[in-house]
């Protein structure tokens, strides 16, 4: 398929996105995770693709999750990282996204301190634009992970309540996750204090809670966010111990919750401030189901943007690029999918049989890859 | 000068030898009160001869202008622009920003003092009105800064760039955060009566913010600056202008509750005034969606009811006059993220059809719309401008109300082309636009 008919494939944001394209992407998900547990981990569906990894902000985690995605679907992938590249010698975004261009890239994954930044990417460049977080806006694959992660343990996502705790005001994975769940017909409750839960979050039609237990109340899921120690300075709150007494989930504030609850966490954990160590090694913790499921998830986001009218998703397209018209601008849209998504992956795992050699890096490297700035 | 070949732009540093009859146009002057079809004449020396019924003036050798159908208005008279001269010419010119001025009608503009190296002495007074007399278009009246350096710890020699030329002090592109040096400057200023013009920002509130805090900074992600980070320096500053006397003018008001208190202290009896920009008044703060670096400005575009809240105070007078903030920004200071991008929008060419949009949607009549970009700001900076009385120099704007036009951001005169109103279909073009009786502007509609 000519390349003119894959630009504006991206994945943004999940603001916008419909429940469609979310199931395609998770049922993706779903076919590929078992490729992770097969001897021969490698597919050849993206072989000759290239995939930038372009990290202008730490995070071995998800950047390591996303190489080992397009590894696994033969893609060849180039890691670009703030410290080195010339983008931390004063290269503008706009230079650096030039230079990547001329190395005609089928997709660019791009981790980046500013909001918006993975949108100017989109706009600039031709090829395909995965956000890997931008600023405080958006972390479309964490939170597609998640939900996957909910989708796995809950069989379905619809009428679920979800608690997500903590720092709501500078976190893009409550940000995405807000938007995908909304969309999969969740009730979402958000809680913290009200320097980091500002009212404007109930333009989501969201409840708000400043006391956890309220807002854990009856949950099917609880979703804890990472607490950062700067916050402090900013005096969003006094310290992490007056943090912790009001807002760490312990066994007691879990037992208000429904009995089979699951907790999730984007990692790293503090263990002791946001989640204590009973409950992050307890029962109830998917946590480590989180991470087997992102190189997954991130193999069937590669796969369904890179691939031209990947079979069942047809016509994947998003979003405007164009200057602002204040209509929602994120996300993939799929005109087209009608066709499941299982027949799709189906024919991408038959094309197992031919992968020739076979990568062993298990998703448990993933997970202890050190600092993610979620 | 133009390229443009439907309009032209005359230098003209030589007196126009002979009389001008601006013909049948409908001149509205809101200082003499005075709206009527009319013949207006202008005499050699460039200074505002007569006004005669529509129709009966005797043209003879002088130069006629038909303006038929059209607006007849003193010229409008901008007192915030930056000009970016000296030190920032690649933004913009003295020169550059004097033409973009005469095209949107404005004949006279007061340039803040945030230049390189800062207006805060004589020199840079004299430079400033040298370069604007070389290039002989606009009238260009000087600001000084309120503080050395725009540091905000001394005070600048008000007294000697006052006689220098400058029109007023500010700071502006920065608070006067100390509030002891603010309340000192109020006090001296009295020596020369010159008001102060103050930036509302309190740095605590506003650090690290790109836009309005609000639904819209809370779905990007971006930092938001409060309300309030606005209101509370204006509150600070009406109680010091109550203790310390002077002349407090408000600039590009831009929240509710700051145009509330700016009309209970005037109708207490204080001597404070206020502008607002048209982007304030056009736009909100959704207008930064898709993280458009053009809708990026401080004070930010607010929510919809602040936007409500400076229209009402443009109608009742709270908000004296619109001023345009023109901002003018290299286009690699904008094409970059946002956090990353300069504050400040272009506007001197979009001032016109921007405020007649309020005419039409009811806000205020001609009258008053004329009075706020005309008038009131050359009273404000006590500007023997902004009138059509008969011995005043005649700086006119003619304009066809309902013209439509595009704007094109690449075809603007400004150096620079950071406005958010590319593309927009616009309502009323400035036709023709005399300084000093010289016809500097033409453009056919
Ligand atoms: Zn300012």
């Amino acid at each position: 398929m000519a390349v003119s008919e894959r630009i504006n494939r991206h994945l943004l944001g999940l603001e916008g996105v419909s429940a469609d394209d979310i199931e395609v992407l998770l049922d993706t998900a779903e076919a590929l995770t078992e490729v992770s547990q097969r001897d021969v981990k490698k597919l050849p569906t993206l072989r000759g693709k290239t995939v930038v990894n372009l990290f202008l902000e730490n995070s071995t985690r998800t950047r390591t999750s996303f190489e080992i995605a397009a590894k696994r679907l033969s893609a060849d992938a180039v890691n670009i990282s703030a410290s080195g590249s010339s983008f931390s010698k004063g290269e503008t975004l706009e230079d650096t996204a030039r230079n990547l261009a001329a190395m005609s890239p089928d997709a660019i994954v791009v981790r980046h301190p500013y909001a918006g930044a993975a949108r100017f990417l989109a706009e600039v460049v031709s090829c395909s634009i995965v956000n890997a977080g931008d600023g405080a806006h958006e972390h479309p694959t964490q939170a597609l992970l998640d939900i996957l992660t909910i989708r796995q343990h809950k069989g379905r996502l619809d009428g679920l309540k979800v608690t997500i705790v903590g720092d709501l005001l500078h976190s893009r994975v409550a940000r995405s996750n807000l938007y995908g769940l909304k969309t999969m017909g969740a009730q979402v409750c958000l809680a913290g204090p009200p320097t980091l839960l500002p009212a404007e979050f109930e333009q989501y039609g969201v409840e708000l809670h400043y006391d956890l237990a309220e807002a854990v109340d009856g949950a099917d899921v609880i979703m804890m966010l990472r607490v950062q120690r700067e916050r402090q300075d900013g005096n969003y709150f006094p310290s992490l111990d007056e943090y912790a007494r009001y807002f760490c989930l312990d066994e007691d504030i879990v037992g208000r919750a429904k009995p089979d609850v699951i907790i999730l966490h984007p990692g790293p954990i503090n263990r002791g401030v946001e989640i204590s160590s009973t409950v992050a090694d307890g029962r109830y913790s998917v946590i480590m189901s989180q991470v087997a499921n992102g190189v997954a998830l991130r193999m069937a986001v590669l796969y369904q943007l890179i691939v031209p009218g990947a079979e069942g998703i047809r016509g994947s397209t998003l979003a405007a690029t164009g200057p602002a018209t204040g209509a929602a601008a994120t996300g993939v849209v799929v005109a087209d999918a009608t066709a499941a998504g299982a027949a799709a992956t189906g024919a991408v795992v038959a094309d197992a049989a031919a992968a020739g050699d076979g990568e062993k890096l298990g998703a448990a490297t993933v997970a202890m890859g050190g600092r993610d700035g979620s | 000068m133009s390229s443009d070949k439907s309009s032209r732009c005359e230098r003209g540093s030589e007196r126009s030898a002979r009389k001008t009859v601006i013909s049948k146009g409908r001149v509205v002057d809101p200082a003499s009160d005075f709206d009527e079809i009319a013949d207006l004449l202008v005499d050699e020396d460039g200074l505002i001869e007569a006004l005669l019924p529509g129709g009966s003036a005797e043209i003879g050798d002088a130069e006629f202008i038909d303006a038929a159908g059209q607006i007849v208005a003193p010229g409008f008279v901008d007192m915030h622009v930056h000009l970016r001269e000296p030190g920032q010419e690649y933004k913009e010119t003295i020169a550059s920003g004097a033409k973009s001025a005469v095209s949107g009608g404005v004949t006279s503009l007061a340039c803040m003092a945030n230049t390189d190296p800062v207006n805060d002495s004589a020199a840079v007074t004299r430079y400033i009105i040298e370069k604007a007399q070389e290039a002989g278009l606009a009238n260009v009246f000087p600001i000084g800064a309120v503080s050395v350096g725009l540091r905000g710890e001394r005070m600048a020699e008000f007294g000697e760039m006052y006689e220098a030329g400058i029109v007023a002090v500010s700071d502006d592109g920065m608070p006067v955060a100390d509030s002891a040096l603010m309340r000192r400057a109020l006090e001296y200023s009295r020596m020369f009566s010159l008001p102060i013009i103050a930036h509302e920002e309190d740095c605590g509130l506003c650090q690290g913010a790109v836009m309005n805090e609000g639904a819209t900074s809370l779905r990007l992600g971006l930092k938001g600056m409060p309300s309030a980070g606005e209101s509370v320096m204006v509150a600070r500053d009406i109680e010091l202008l109550r203790a310390a006397g002077g002349k407090l003018h408000i600039a590009h008001i831009s929240c509710a509750e700051a145009v509330e208190m700016v009309r209970v202290a005037k109708r207490q009896g204080l001597a404070v005034t206020a502008e607002a920009a048209p982007h304030h008044f056009t736009l909100d703060e959704r207008a930064v969606e898709g993280y458009n670096t053009n809708a990026k400005m401080k004070p930010p575009l607010r929510s919809p009811r602040d936007v409500e809240a400076v229209c009402e105070g443009l109608a009742d007078g709270t908000i004296d006059a619109i001023a345009t903030d023109h901002a003018p920004h290299h286009r690699d200071e904008k094409a970059c993220e946002f956090d990353c991008a300069a504050f400040g929008i272009v506007g001197l060419e979009t001032m016109l059809p921007l405020s007649l949009e309020l005419l039409r949607k009811g806000v205020f009549p001609l009258s008053r719309m004329i009075d706020a970009m005309s008038s009131a700001p050359a009273r404000i900076l006590g500007l023997d401008r902004g009138s059509l009385a008969v011995g005043r120099p005649a700086d006119i704007v003619v304009f066809d109300p309902d013209a439509e036009w595009t704007l094109i951001a690449s075809e603007l005169h400004s150096k620079s082309k950071n406005t958010p109103f590319d593309n927009w279909t616009m309502r009323g073009r400035v036709t023709r636009t005399l300084v000093g009786g010289r016809s500097v502007w033409e453009q056919q509609v």
